[in-house]
């Protein structure tokens, strides 16, 4: 199987879901002629042309309002956030109409459209350009949330959001478009409605997606290690939430981390832990942990930011912990 | 561009006689509509917030009509006319607001959020502004399958205030996009007058900062505005030259059913008032001998008989299960 880079693998699925399907186009920021600000888009412009790689003026409001109104009329846009903190601009596009659309007009129109959003820090970009915001989306009836963390999965879901009815955020994470793995060729769909335990492991389940997912699995090889089997599993769809490998891991480890980039208050982790203590709470050995970012706008000094996010480190000690280890 | 109201029409301004009848009914249909839902919101058989159009049926109706059956409305939640204007039957409106399955959004969305594919009326959106970046991609979708297609986007004097509209203007033009943007000035953004809303209080003047088309034309005179849409709407579709078009005009009635109406003066309503434009068409009519009283005042039953229809069709829907609470949320549910 090739090996590609969650970038390439991005790429690939955009290219493949725009020949197959003549309605599906791309606009956003700079994703044309520039190429993209990650270059996610590469190469798209030239070969599609300016009809299907829109390139937008800086206005966040109306990239989601046009995408919004074009799939109204029968188109299948993706569009690009250039990072998700300025999707903030565009946010009542995003809750108030693609979300609510189907549903306030009683089912009389869909919303077919995918917003392609990268967010995470620890590029020193400071407060305004290091956040992450999957969970304000999770939080709202009619999108659907997905956050991959492999390269195999960002090509399968992003084809899958593609090819849904409803409207997809999307989350990238800008740390990890490097991520290397293997990518199945063509036609490769990964449901947006299933998470996966992507390792095995006895002794304690750690729930995390997107660039923590990446975190998990190393520290998950730093326990092995030490002696200690964790279980990870990718939480990477997030709104439909499934929560069925993590509850199926709980019943068999008895003891859970949480992992995610953003604050932890009022986060994922704080969902996916009430989750567990409605379904699974006589399994549990010990209360769910969490990890998430310190609860600051992200600093720029060096040092300081990264204590901000959650490391492997954070996560060795939290499972041994957990185990009584430390 | 015209820096003055359109004088009001005379002659017969290329319109047909059955289209000026027509004119003439769609309006009167939107008057009556909406005092009799004023009437039902009275007696609690409507809820929520309930914006009315009464007053402002010239504009509604001189634009509206403009269009052809495949163009698309996208408007904002004081929209009831607008619907009806489109071509949205009277009893599936009514029975929206009365939150019934037989309505427009089949009970889910109410008096803000009336929705019609197949009148390509792409609904009504209750925040202000919103909709207009929404018609923008239509307008691209448009432009991208290379159809015929025209979308109006109709919206108050207060949303000319908001990022989205110049947002939205700047795209058009840049674009190209088969748009006319009709800006309903009723005078008002809820209680505030547009003088004190606004730098620029003649809003035809804000297309110049995209270098795009700008009218405005007398909103109470529906030949005029009818005069005025027909340009805008064909350079739309042959040209795809977008447009802004001010009409001039004014709310009756509060707001909203619970605006006590504190911040206007009654002397300033009756003016408006005494220029009411379903009365000018019908003197215009007479006038031309197309229409006599009988004529019109058999008109006025019509359209009563219509609304009362419509009531009672309301009246008789069922509310929608509750068991299908969770029903449109996302589209792949729809089966149940
Ligand atoms: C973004 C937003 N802010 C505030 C409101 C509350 N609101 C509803 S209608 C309205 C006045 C709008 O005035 P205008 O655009 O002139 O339309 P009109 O009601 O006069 O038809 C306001 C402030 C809203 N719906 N959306
Ligand atoms: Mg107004």
């Amino acid at each position: 199987m090739p090996v590609l880079n969650i970038r390439e693998a991005l790429n690939q699925a955009l290219r493949e879901e725009m020949i197959r399907d003549e309605k599906v186009f791309l606009l956003g920021e700079d994703i044309g002629l520039y190429d993209g600000s990650f270059k996610v888009t590469r190469g798209l412009y030239k070969e599609f042309g300016e009809r299907r790689v829109l390139d937008t003026p800086i206005a966040e409001e109306i990239i989601v309002g046009t995408a919004i109104g074009a799939a109204m009329a029968g188109l299948r846009p993706v569009a690009e956030m250039m990072t998700v903190n300025f999707i903030l601009v565009a946010i009542d596009q995003v809750v108030n109409a693609a979300a609510h659309i189907h549903y306030m007009f009683g089912g009389g129109v869909k919303v077919p459209l995918v917003i392609r959003a990268p967010g995470g820090g620890g590029h020193q970009l400071g407060a305004q350009h290091s956040h992450s915001h999957e969970n304000w989306f999770a939080h709202v009836p009619g999108l659907k949330v997905v956050a991959p963390g492999t390269p195999a999965d960002a090509k399968g879901m992003l084809k899958a959001a593609i090819r849904d009815d409803n409207p997809v955020m999307f989350i990238e994470n800008e740390g990890t478009y490097g991520v290397k793995g293997d990518v199945p060729e063509g036609e490769h769909l990964v449901p947006l409605d299933r998470n996966e335990i992507k390792r095995e492991g006895d002794d304690l389940t750690i729930c995390a997606y997107s660039r923590m997912l990446v975190v998990a699995m190393d520290a998950a090889r730093d326990l092995e290690a030490d002696g200690i089997s964790a279980e990870v599993v990718d939480m990477r769809a997030l709104r439909p939430l499934d929560m069925g490998p993590a509850l199926e891991s709980v019943r068999k480890t008895g003891r859970v981390i949480t992992v995610e980039e953003g604050w932890r208050s009022f986060g994922v982790g704080a969902e996916i832990a009430s989750r567990i203590y409605e379904e699974a709470f006589d399994d549990l050995d010990a209360p769910v942990a969490r990890l998430g970012s310190a609860e600051v706008p992200t600093p720029y000094n060096k040092r300081l930011e990264k204590i901000t996010f959650p490391g492997k480190a954070d996560v060795v000690v939290t499972a041994r912990a957990l185990l009584g280890r430390n | 561009m015209k820096t003055e109201p359109r004088a009001a029409a005379t002659g017969k301004d290329g319109l047909s006689e059955s289209e000026l009848l027509g004119l003439y009914r769609e309006m009167l249909l939107i008057r009556r509509f909406e005092e009799k839902t004023a009437e039902m919101y009275q007696m609690a058989k409507i809820g929520g917030f309930c914006h009315l159009n009464i007053g402002e049926e010239a504009a509604i109706v001189g634009t509206i009509s403009a269009l052809r059956a495949a163009d698309y409305v996208y408007s904002n939640y004081r929209e009831h006319g607008h619907a009806l204007a489109k071509g949205v039957e009277a009893r599936a409106v009514m029975a929206e607001l009365y939150g019934k399955e037989t309505g427009t959004s089949k009970g889910r969305g109410g008096s803000m959020h009336l929705f019609s594919a197949e009148h390509r009326f792409h609904g009504g959106y209750a925040i202000v502004g919103e909709a207009l970046p929404i018609a923008v991609g239509t307008g691209y979708a448009i432009v991208y399958q290379d159809k015929p297609e025209v979308v109006m986007s109709i919206f108050g004097d207060g949303a000319t205030n908001i990022g989205a509209f110049h947002e939205s203007l700047n795209v058009a033009k840049l674009w190209k996009l088969p748009i006319v943007f009709v800006c309903i000035n009723n005078q008002y953004g809820m209680g505030t007058a547009v003088s004190r809303a606004s730098a620029v209080s003649e809003i035809w003047k804000k297309a110049c900062a995209y270098d795009m088309t700008g009218e405005r034309v007398d909103g109470m005179d529906v030949l005029a505005v009818r005069a005025v849409t027909d340009r805008l709407v064909s350079q739309a579709r042959e040209r795809r030259e977008p447009s802004l078009l001010e009409c001039v005009t004014y709310r009756y009635k509060g707001h909203s059913m619970s605006d006590p109406d504190t911040y206007r003066q009654k002397e300033e309503i009756k003016e408006w008032q005494g220029r009411d434009a379903i009365l000018s068409l019908g003197n215009h009519l007479k006038q031309l001998k197309l229409a006599g009283d009988q004529d019109l005042e058999r008109i006025d039953q019509e359209v009563t008989a219509e609304v009362e229809e419509a009531v009672k069709f309301a009246e008789e829907s069922p509310e929608p299960d509750p068991r299908q609470l969770y029903r449109y949320v996302y589209a792949d549910e729809e089966a149940g």
